[in-house]
């Protein structure tokens, strides 16, 4: 260490500093302009328990949806060649570069009153913008190639010859899937869901522009935190520093159990 | 009742097309060097990978047809595979690996339990029932892995390397144990191998592969007595040339003669064991028929013994003694001359 230390230049050592500033002072400033007395009668008001329990409805549900569609999207981006395999790997990572709110307008071009899908939806009685369903969808949308990439990373480094044993021993596909595949994935599967929780949790542009802006039914946390920035700054901080240990906690614990903190 | 197969698979540039037949009961080992397609051979047979040509048949039941269109999936072959590194589930006890095959074909918990345990009882490990694989042993795994793979009474018992993955100096008591364990399971079993030691040890018949070809087969005897390769020549540690004989001179096909006392004419092979090729540094007088010149280009000590490599026309590796080796200052290289008997050369058609 002694000896690393010696032989960075000093240069680096400034712009790193200046760097990790970069990301510690905002959190300073939370900290420090925190509401601490207030804190817990902040968070604890209806109109932000009535967000934060919105918000855990729907970043679960989004993980969930997400697990159902994302994993095997994986296995086929992972597993099997076939032509417009590249293709597809970029089209379900897009909207980790996408800026959320063209996601939020795509989706409103697929899935709205007039998007692609909205008559036929509609027909079906079903109506997703503006709805929780939607902020779930949006969610989703923007979270879901978090733990599509985890995962396929994951099926990537799995050793398939564990996969051929079980078949010489008599298991069928779903019985390899279920005993041997999938507990031999399991970290993958964890990381990537909490990512994509996580991710879900924060998730804002795509989210007000699908799915508005309505408390009780679309406005989830990060949606809350900009509106009482207006109108009850102390209330904005106090969830702020919420979704910032969160994803602080899910960071920390990922790298320490999952992605080897050496 | 018995293994029958011709196993054709071009897999990157291995093109591997072997016909087999294993009789039933019996145990046989496929010998080559690595990358001569052993274990695509396995592979195949196992119905992890699928044929491209050739067919399949155990005790009757066709496995695999390619002609006919007809492919069995891994999991509905009779087959019982213990692979190389032995690949046993990490996340499941000793128990409930060997247990897996019996679980994956509908037996309940408690009966697949309760027979998986008694498999660990023959093998000697019924103390370790709840044991994972790291907490093994290289020995103790590859007996987990053997009553994995006969726990279902597979009629073809198919080995990948069952020794390679332990340390040198386990193998000979885990092959004797192994021995024992094969002894016991009466089916047809096959395997592979590059050790001809190994080979020999598990094995009554032997077929040698290389480059995906059967390139000699026979008891072990037979095949060392009678290499017909250079890596079998390599095996045994003898000097292998092959050419046309004929009045008592094989003429080699890369130029040079050997003399032979042999009177078999036509395509032989001549072997030349090390210890019978003696080296000069002048050209020698005297009765041997067989003289050439080359250079000293090794020598590796061998105990009271030196081999040393000569190259040239006929490159050959020699058999002496580290007094002969300072004596003519072998290890500096430099022109050689061979000598070899005429009776020394054994002959035989190829």
């Amino acid at each position: 260490m002694r000896l690393r230390l010696e032989r960075t230049p000093l240069g680096i050592l400034a712009l790193a500093a200046a760097g990790g500033l970069f990301f510690v002072l905002p959190l300073l400033g939370l900290l420090v302009r925190a509401p601490w007395p207030a804190a817990v009668s902040e968070l604890t008001a209806p109109a932000n328990l009535v967000s934060l329990q919105l918000s855990l409805l729907t970043s679960l549900s989004a993980t969930a949806l997400a697990l159902v569609f994302g994993v095997p999207l994986a296995w086929v981006n992972a597993r099997l060649d076939f032509p417009g395999r590249n293709l597809l790997r970029a089209l379900v990572t897009l909207p980790m570069v996408l800026p959320p709110v063209v996601g939020g307008v795509a989706l409103l071009l697929a899935f709205g009153r007039r998007g692609l899908l909205g008559p036929a939806l509609a027909g079906l009685g079903i109506h997703l913008p503006f709805t929780t369903a939607g902020a779930v969808l949006a969610e989703t949308f923007v979270a879901m190639p978090f733990l599509v990439v985890t995962v396929e990373a994951g099926l990537r480094s799995l050793d398939a010859r564990f996969e051929d044993a079980a078949r010489t021993l008599g298991a069928g596909r779903w019985y390899v899937l279920r005993r041997v595949t999938l507990p031999a994935l399991l970290p993958s599967l964890l990381a990537g869901a909490v990512l994509c929780w996580a991710r879900a949790l924060g998730e804002f542009g795509a989210t007000i522009t699908f799915a508005g802006n309505f408390p009780g039914r679309t406005q989830t946390l990060p949606l809350a935190v900009y509106l009482e920035l207006e109108t009850s700054p102390d209330a904005a901080i106090m969830l702020s520093l919420a979704l910032l240990l969160v994803s602080l906690l899910v960071l920390v614990g990922l790298r320490q159990r999952w992605l080897g903190a050496a | 009742m018995s293994l029958s197969a011709r196993v054709g698979v071009q897999l990157g540039t291995l093109d591997l097309d072997l016909e087999l037949e294993v009789a039933d009961g019996e145990l046989l080992a496929v010998l080559g060097p690595n990358g001569a397609g052993k274990t695509t051979l396995l592979r195949a047979l196992a119905g992890l990978l699928p044929l491209q040509r050739g067919r399949v048949v155990l005790d009757g039941t066709v496995y695999e047809d390619v002609e006919r269109g007809l492919r069995l999936a891994p999991e509905r072959r009779a087959c019982g595979v213990v692979f190389q590194d032995y690949l046993l589930f990490p996340h499941l006890s000793a128990l409930e690996n060997v247990a897996f095959g019996l679980r994956s074909r509908g037996v309940g918990r408690r009966e697949a339990r309760s027979r998986a345990a008694g498999w660990l009882e023959r093998v000697g490990l019924g103390e370790l029932v709840g044991a994972r694989p790291a907490e093994l042993s290289g020995g103790q795994a590859q007996r987990v892995a053997l009553a994995r793979a006969l726990v279902t009474d597979p009629r073809l018992l198919l080995l990948d390397e069952p020794l390679s993955a332990l340390d040198a100096s386990l193998r000979p008591e885990v092959r004797r144990e192994l021995v024992r364990h094969l002894a016991q399971f009466g089916g047809t079993r096959l395997v592979v191998t590059h050790d001809p030691l190994e080979a020999a040890a598990l094995a009554t018949r032997l077929l040698v592969v290389e480059q995906g070809r059967l390139v000699q087969s026979g008891t072990a005897a037979e095949v060392t007595a009678h290499p017909r390769s250079r890596y079998v020549a390599d095996l045994v540690g003898v000097n292998l040339v092959r050419g046309q004989a004929s009045g008592g001179v094989v003429r080699l096909a890369a130029g040079g003669s050997v003399a032979v006392a042999d009177s078999i004419d036509g395509d032989v092979f001549a072997v030349i064991h090390p210890r019978a090729v003696a080296l000069h540094r002048s050209r020698p007088e005297g009765t041997p028929r067989n003289v050439w010149q080359g250079e000293a280009a090794g020598v590796d000590l061998l105990g009271d013994r030196a081999r040393v490599r000569v190259e040239g026309d006929l490159s050959l590796v020699a058999e002496v003694t580290p007094a002969a080796v300072a004596e003519l200052a072998l290890a500096a290289g430099g022109p050689v001359w061979m000598s070899v008997k005429a009776t020394e050369v054994t002959v035989y058609a190829a």
